[in-house]
């Protein structure tokens, strides 16, 4: 069995990744809010990590409503 | 009614300076927030943090649906509405710019914008009619080749006097000038819409008719505009702690510090109080209280009352004097003799008054809220009738 792929969205701040999670719940996208993983940025921050097969849905929730600095994989 | 500390019952019309009572949910809001929640918002990944950041998201969320304004991140935080006029104010102007406002503004446009002036900034102050309108041809006139900003409040905060700020938005959109409203008085009372009204600035204070706590207060500013305007202060935002620089982005870039989260929990409340109410209806209850009121002076003897002539074009704030009694006199005995807590004297507004006529000794100032009752405005009336030595009607 393949194991899950995970990717994770990243912000410019809290604010951001909250309105993203918000979202989410009301459009049922499985997510969690994680701290930003330290290989990826010193930044003290959260983001947003699902699965890689949910990455365009996110992106279509998201877009116009709450910008995104990058994506990247897990 | 409610009663004060000897359990004398007291009237409040003192609801243009910070209203009161809040709604029950306000309150609600902050204990909630400090017994089960506590955390600092934007700081951490923990539960709490998130918890608080969540806290003042649905705060900002709440505040974008009642001023229209698609994206709730446009929306920065500050203590109060002066705070946010401040921002707006010095981060835009610079020595060369000019600058049109009312003569109708309280001291927190017209300070900064006089301390602006001594470092080179253009002013033009356009003066209103005696009952407080500015007259949009009157501004159109004023505007100069590099006009940058108009500010203007949405209604006074000594006379009611509403302004036609959609129209002026217009103005000022038409000829590339950016539109600032002080909405100190209005928000909550009035409807406002940002993109309806051509509004690229909107100041606005959390503790007058939006019910939060006092502390609570805010700036909309429009998409773009944040790269151009300098912000107050500077540091810690919990986002790219990394960089020594502070953040371009709303709301960070005005957002420095530690934010009053429990004050935004209470002014979210609020919010969604005036949101279930409906601006529309609070507006009429008000209109309702201040024709109740404009009507019953009207046949006292020896009263002037200030402002347009009826509740329609003013908020629920009436500016009066007694012929023969001073506002100070009038205010302690309000006070003192029947529980009637108003606001006597200039109300930080010295160039309204001026405009009005009643500089330097000001106006006695009633301002209603929501939660006011016909009976509270009737007793009010009848104390007047007292003062201004007229008789009881049999
Ligand atoms: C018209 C007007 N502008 C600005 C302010 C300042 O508001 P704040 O006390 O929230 O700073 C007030 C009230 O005090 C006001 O009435």
């Amino acid at each position: 069995m393949e194991e899950q792929r995970y990717v994770v969205f990243l912000f410019p701040s809290v604010s951001y990744a909250l309105k993203a999670e918000k979202i989410l719940k009301v459009a049922r996208i499985a997510h969690k809010l994680i701290p930003v993983p330290r290989h990826i940025s010193s930044d003290c921050g959260v983001c947003v990590r699902i699965t890689e097969d949910k990455q365009q849905d996110v992106e279509r929730e998201l877009l116009g409503k709450v910008e995104w600095d990058k994506v990247l994989l897990l | 009614m409610p009663l004060d500390q000897l359990n004398h019952p007291i009237i409040y019309f003192d609801n243009a300076a910070t209203s009161w009572p809040k709604p029950a949910a306000m309150m609600a809001a902050m204990i909630n927030y400090n017994e089960l929640i506590g955390g600092s918002p934007g700081r951490s990944g923990h539960q709490r943090s998130l918890d608080a950041g969540r806290v003042i998201l649905e705060t900002r969320e709440a505040l974008a649906e009642l001023f229209g304004c698609d994206d709730s991140l446009r929306i920065a935080f500050t203590k109060n509405a002066t705070e946010a006029l401040n921002i707006a104010l010095s981060g835009i102007l610079n020595p060369g710019d000019h600058v049109i406002t009312s003569s109708m503004e309280h001291n927190s446009v017209m300070r900064p914008l006089r301390y602006l002036e001594s470092q080179g900034v253009q002013l033009s102050v356009v003066s209103c009619s005696g009952d407080g309108r500015l007259d949009t041809e009157d501004v159109r006139a004023a505007i100069r080749p590099h006009t940058r900003l108009l500010v203007v409040t949405h209604a006074s905060n000594v006379t009611g006097t509403i302004q036609p700020i959609a129209e002026l938005g217009e103005i000022a959109g038409r000829h590339g000038i950016l539109f600032c409203v002080d909405a100190a008085q209005t928000a909550g009372s009035l409807p406002i819409h940002v993109d309806e009204m051509v509004i690229d600035l909107l100041a606005f204070s959390g503790h007058k008719s939006l019910f939060g706590p006092q502390g609570t207060g805010g700036l909309y500013i429009r998409e773009g505009l944040e790269k151009q305007l300098r912000p107050l202060m500077m540091g810690g935002t919990g986002s790219r702690s990394e960089f020594e620089g502070q953040p371009d982005f709303m709301p960070d870039k005005f957002e420095s510090g530690t934010p009053n989260t429990i004050g935004l929990a209470g002014l979210g409340a609020g919010v969604r109080f005036v949101l279930t109410e409906r601006v529309e209806t609070i507006r009429s209850k008000e209109e309702m209280l201040t024709t109740r009121f404009l009507a019953g002076l009207a046949v006292l003897p020896g009263i002037t009352v200030y402002g347009p002539p009826d509740a329609a074009n003013r908020t629920s704030v009436v500016s009066f004097n007694i012929t023969g009694v001073s506002p100070s006199e009038a205010s302690l005995e309000l006070d003192e003799r029947f529980g009637i807590l108003c606001r006597p004297g200039l109300h930080c507004a010295p160039a309204a008054h001026r405009t009005i006529g009643t500089f330097s000794q000001g106006t006695i100032r009633f301002g209603f809220s929501y939660f006011n009752k016909d009976e509270e405005i009737d007793l009010a009336l009848e104390a007047v009738r007292s003062l201004a030595g007229g008789d009881a009607p049999h």
